[in-house]
């Protein structure tokens, strides 16, 4: 009867074992399908015409060529694109996470009839549908002298961002206990003091993971770029490689490092500050 | 202490720059984009009021219900890849060594820039160098498919990149909300001798419904309004065979310069994502629901 009983749960094991390890392997062939694209565009960015040709798409380059990358920098406008979009990308960010941290400071610490009427205004905000406002943006940013100006696209992606920068803030807002306020306020401290120097250091964890989530989607905007930005001095990368490509569409190895070039500071970033990238397009999505 | 957290002044000097944006950049917009609806414009010129004619054109506007077609199936799609997603994750959270690098490689695409992967997969569907192609030449096939010049394939070569763009963000939300599932209601069904399968479906799915509403609109909505890896791949090409909402609309305001109907199909558009919206929420509401919208 035991013995019975040990052979039936061996081979429960065995069972076990075995559907564990086919799930795994589907685990590790989904993780080869989402990387391995990139490892191939990494590998061709180091190669000739010649070598992506011949070789097989995962094979080594014989030699790398990481002259591509300083080719595409230095002759193209890369660099100016690279520049263009860290100016941009890194005022937008500043832009939305302060007004951000206001408002919701302003929501959830203050008291006011309207406050509930606010928040909803910036809740829908986060619904409506970027083609449904580009052609009176584009008109408005002509009438009052921005277009083909970086004002333009600082100002817009400041707007678009604002709701799902306030929607993540929210959350932790609310935890603040009442009483770090009270007591600021019995110190006499004003409520500007109490914001920069008490509210906004308490919630820097959470401004971070704002600030990189904004920091992703403004590197990678693109059709208000190119919409409201007409002239290479101003272009960011992702409208600048895409015109930059479409010159150089036979050169792989020179498409190939633009690309890698204008994806590195993302993957850096992710490197270094994955879970916080991770929490905050968990909390953006969920309570959306 | 109320007293000065009431301060008007100060309520308004933290509010209505934030406010302001929004209200400038994103409502008087979507009014506007109402109002140009109902003109006849090319952006430059005069506008002539013409009433709902442009809506009366789009109604037999082949193109744009063509496009509208293409948009429906990629939310078609879109919804019913949540399924793997949510069989992937459930996988994920049933404390699988390395859980958490895995969703993080998965998340990595969704990271990239919508050019770089459109850049990206333009190579890997290059008709003869292409990782695609050459694959299937190695393997004996002589004439592989024009991934993005054959107008029967071309839209759903175009659906593979954008749903292995947005795969990783789906798991990540999926494994976040069954990794809050509280731990003794899975061990008290396994005492009760649950199988993993009877867990995950009678237990855990249920518990995570209102998360998987929300992922159903996020779905549904991306969809219908997706734009920017078609239009840099395929421009809506060849011959409007993948041509959605959005690409269709951006090219009747930016290129031919019709304003007034443009701003007609980005209205419709809203109208639209607004309706769906509601209605998905209406459907799949339930009184025991504890996720707030």
């Amino acid at each position: 009867m035991s013995q019975q009983n040990s052979i039936v749960g061996a081979e429960k094991g065995i069972r076990k074992k075995i559907t564990h390890g086919f799930l795994y392997i589907l685990l590790i062939i989904i993780a080869a399908v989402q990387i391995l694209p990139l490892v191939w565009l990494f590998l061709f960015s180091l190669k000739d015409n010649q070598e992506v040709f011949n070789l097989p798409p995962l094979a080594l380059p014989q030699d790398p060529k990481w002259g591509n990358y300083v080719t595409v920098w230095t002759e193209g406008n890369i660099g100016v694109y690279f520049l263009n979009s860290v100016i941009v990308t890194g005022s937008a960010v500043l832009l939305t996470v302060l007004l951000a941290s206001f408002v919701t400071f302003a929501i959830t610490r203050m008291n006011w009839k309207l406050n509930k009427l606010v928040l909803g205004l910036f809740m829908v905000g986060l619904m409506i549908p970027v083609h449904s406002t580009l052609i009176p943006l584009f008109n408005f940013y002509l009438n009052i002298g921005l277009m083909n100006h970086p004002l333009s696209i600082i100002l817009t992606y400041t707007a678009f961002n604002l709701p799902l920068t306030i929607m993540i803030l929210l959350g932790f807002y609310y935890t603040i206990p009442r009483e770090l306020e009270e007591a600021a306020i019995m110190d006499g401290c004003s409520v500007h003091r109490m914001f920069f120097r008490i509210i906004l250091p308490v919630t820097a964890p959470v401004v971070a993971t704002t600030a990189i989530i904004n920091m992703i989607y403004n590197w990678n905007e693109f059709v208000f770029v190119n919409t409201f930005i007409s002239s290479d001095k101003y272009k960011t990368l992702t409208v600048g490689i895409q015109n930059f490509i479409g010159q150089y569409s036979a050169d792989w190895g020179a498409i190939g490092s633009t690309l890698v070039i204008s994806i590195l500071p993302i993957l850096l970033a992710f490197v270094v500050l994955s879970n916080s990238i991770v929490e905050g397009i968990t909390s953006g999505s969920v309570k959306g | 202490m109320n007293k000065i957290m009431s301060d008007k002044m100060i309520i308004a000097l933290y509010t209505l720059p934030a406010l302001m944006l929004i209200l400038v950049l994103i409502y008087v917009p979507i009014v506007l984009t109402g109002y140009y609806g109902l003109m006849d414009w090319d952006g430059i010129g005069q506008m002539t009021f013409i009433g709902l004619e442009n809506y009366r054109v789009l109604m037999t506007d082949s193109m744009f219900w063509r496009s509208a077609y293409h948009s429906l199936l990629l939310a078609v799609f879109s919804v019913l890849s949540l399924i793997i997603y949510l069989a992937v994750s459930v996988v994920l959270s049933a404390n699988i060594r390395g859980a958490d690098i895995f969703r993080k490689v998965y998340l990595i695409p969704m990271l990239l820039s919508s050019v770089a992967i459109a850049q990206l997969w333009m190579r890997i569907y290059h008709p003869s160098n292409g990782v695609m192609n050459r694959f299937l030449m190695s393997i004996g096939i002589d004439n592989p498919p024009l991934w993005l010049s054959d107008t029967n394939i071309v839209l759903f070569a175009i659906f593979v990149p954008i749903l292995w763009q947005y795969a990783g963000f789906y798991i990540i939300i999926y494994y976040a909300a069954l990794k809050n599932i509280p731990k003794e209601l899975v061990e008290a069904a396994k005492i009760d001798g649950a199988t993993p399968l009877q867990i995950a479906y009678k237990i855990k799915l249920p518990l995570i419904s209102g998360i998987i509403k929300v992922t159903i609109v996020l779905a549904v909505i991306g969809s219908l309004k997706y734009f920017d890896l078609i239009y840099v791949m395929t421009d809506g090409g060849p011959s409007g065979a993948s041509e959605v909402m959005a690409s269709y609309m951006y090219k009747l305001a930016f290129r031919t310069n019709d304003f007034g109907y443009g701003s007609a199909i980005g209205f419709f558009l809203l109208v639209l994502i607004l309706l769906v919206t509601y209605f998905i929420r209406k459907l799949t509401a339930s009184k025991d629901d504890n996720v707030q919208y």
